[in-house]
C-alpha cells in the first residue's frame, strides 16, 4: 500500500472522471454529439480491451525464469474456455485457479 | 438479461392486477419492488462474483475493507476498479489515472446518449441514475416492456441501487474474506487478466471488423517494449488515439455486420445519429447479455 492521501486522491481522480463522463451526454450532448466522440465511442472498447490485456502482462519477460509460459497457457486457457462455454464467472474463476496452481506448484 | 420463465411468471402476476391507462407511469411501490429485485436477481449474482474477486485483488495489494467500500460506493465502475487497485498499488500519478479512466470508460457516454429521452422525466432520482449507469444496469434500463403495475421511475432507481449494493456487498465480502482467510495468493493478480481476455474474447466475436482490437494490442506491445514497464502506459494511449484517426478510413460503419444483427431489439432510430446509438446499445446489451450476467447458467 502506498501514500494514503496519494491513494485517496487517485480514488478522487477516477470517480470524478468516471462520473463525468456518466453525466456528460445529459450536460452537453443532447443537441448532438460530435462526429469525432462518435467515432471513437465506436472504436475504442475493443482497442483498450487490447491494450488492458497487454498492460496487465506487462511484467512477464519471455528470457526471465518461467519464459512467460504460464502467463500464456492460463491466458489461452481462459480465452478457449469463454469461447467455448461463455461464462464469464466460470472463465474468470478457472483461469485464475489455474494460473495460481501454475506458479505456486508447477513453476 | 431475465430469463423466460422469470418474465412468463411476471406477465401473469401483473396481468391480474387492473390494467391502468398509462403504462408504468403510476404502479404500486411493492410491485414495482418486486420486479425490480427479479429483474437484478441476473446481476447480483454477477456483481458478487465480480466485486468479491476486486475485494480480494484490493486486499492483497495492503487496503482493507474500507478502501474497497469507499471504492465501490464512489466509483462505481467495474473494470475501472480493477484498474485502479493497479494504479493505486503501482502509485501512479494522477494525470495517468485520469487518462486511463476517460479510455476505460469512455463507452458510457453511449449509455447516457441512449437513456437521455428516459431519464429526462426522473426528478430526483436522476443525478443518481446517471452516476449509477454501468453496463449491466444499462442492459436492463435500456429494454423497453415494463408490466403495467410497475412505477418506470422507482423502478429504475430501485434497480440501479440494488445494482450498486450487490457490487458494494462483494467488494467488502472479498476485501473480508482475503484479510480472514490465510492462503497463498501468489497468482491471484491474474483474475484481472482474465477478466479482460474474456471481455476481449466477447468484443471479438460481436463484431468483424477486428482492426481496432488488433491496433490497441500492437500500439501497446511496441509502447511496452520502447519504454520499459513504468511508463508505457501514456505513449501506448497517446498512440492508440493517433492509429484510431490513422486507420478511420478503414473503418466503415455500414460494413459493420453487427449493426443487421443487433438492430432489431434496438428503437426505431430517428436520425443518423440515433442510428448509431442504436446499434451502440444494441450491441452492448448483447454483450451484458452473453457477458456478465451469466444468463447461461
Amino acid at each position: 500500500m502506498i501514500d494514503p492521501v496519494h491513494s485517496l486522491l487517485l480514488i478522487a481522480v477516477i470517480a470524478g472522471v468516471t462520473a463525468l463522463i456518466r453525466f456528460l451526454p445529459f450536460l452537453v450532448f443532447h443537441k448532438g454529439t460530435p462526429k469525432t466522440v462518435l467515432y471513437l465511442g465506436e472504436v475504442l472498447p475493443y482497442a483498450i480491451m487490447g491494450m488492458l490485456v497487454v498492460y496487465c502482462l506487462k511484467d512477464i519477460s519471455i528470457t526471465g525464469s518461467t519464459h512467460a509460459i504460464p502467463e500464456a497457457l492460463a491466458v489461452a486457457a481462459t480465452a478457449l474456455l469463454h469461447k467455448w462455454k461463455h461464462n464469464t464467472l466460470l472463465s474468470i474463476l478457472s483461469g485464475t485457479v489455474f494460473y495460481m496452481m501454475l506458479v505456486q506448484l508447477v513453476f | 438479461m431475465m430469463d423466460e420463465s422469470n418474465t412468463e411468471k411476471l406477465g401473469r402476476t401483473t396481468s391480474r392486477t387492473a390494467p391502468r391507462t398509462v403504462s408504468g407511469s403510476n404502479g404500486s411501490l411493492r410491485s414495482t419492488l418486486r420486479y425490480a429485485f427479479l429483474s437484478s436477481l441476473p446481476v447480483m449474482a454477477g456483481y458478487i462474483v465480480l466485486g468479491t474477486g476486486f475485494g480480494v485483488l484490493l486486499q492483497d495489494k495492503g487496503y482493507n475493507w474500507l478502501w474497497a467500500a469507499l471504492m465501490s460506493v464512489t466509483i462505481f465502475a467495474g473494470s475501472m476498479q480493477y484498474v485502479a487497485v493497479d494504479l493505486l498499488s503501482g502509485g501512479a500519478t494522477l494525470i495517468s489515472a485520469a487518462l486511463m479512466t476517460v479510455l476505460v470508460n469512455i463507452r458510457h457516454l453511449f449509455y447516457g446518449l441512449t437513456m437521455l429521452e428516459k431519464y429526462s422525466d426522473t426528478g430526483w432520482r436522476k443525478p443518481y441514475l446517471i452516476f449509477a449507469l454501468t453496463d449491466e444496469t444499462f442492459s436492463l434500463v435500456c429494454s423497453p416492456e415494463l408490466p403495467e403495475d410497475v412505477d418506470r421511475k422507482n423502478y429504475y432507481f430501485f434497480l440501479s441501487l440494488m445494482n450498486q449494493c450487490y457490487w458494494i456487498a462483494g467488494s467488502i465480502i472479498g476485501a473480508a474474506a482475503g484479510a480472514a482467510l490465510s492462503f497463498n495468493s501468489a497468482g491471484i493478480d491474474f483474475a484481472m487478466t482474465a477478466l479482460f481476455v474474456v471481455i476481449f474474447v466477447e468484443q471479438w466475436e460481436k463484431t468483424k471488423q477486428h482492426l481496432p482490437a488488433i491496433t490497441g494490442i500492437a500500439v501497446t506491445v511496441v509502447c511496452r517494449l520502447l519504454f520499459g514497464t513504468e511508463s508505457f502506459l501514456i505513449p501506448s494511449m497517446i498512440g492508440i488515439l493517433t492509429a484510431m484517426f490513422l486507420i478511420k478510413g478503414k473503418i466503415h460503419p455500414d460494413s459493420a455486420e453487427t449493426v443487421a444483427e443487433t438492430q432489431d431489439g434496438a428503437e426505431t432510430p430517428s436520425s443518423q445519429d440515433g442510428a448509431r446509438y442504436g446499434y451502440e446499445s444494441g450491441k452492448y446489451v448483447d454483450r451484458n447479455t452473453t457477458g456478465k450476467g451469466g444468463n447461461e447458467r
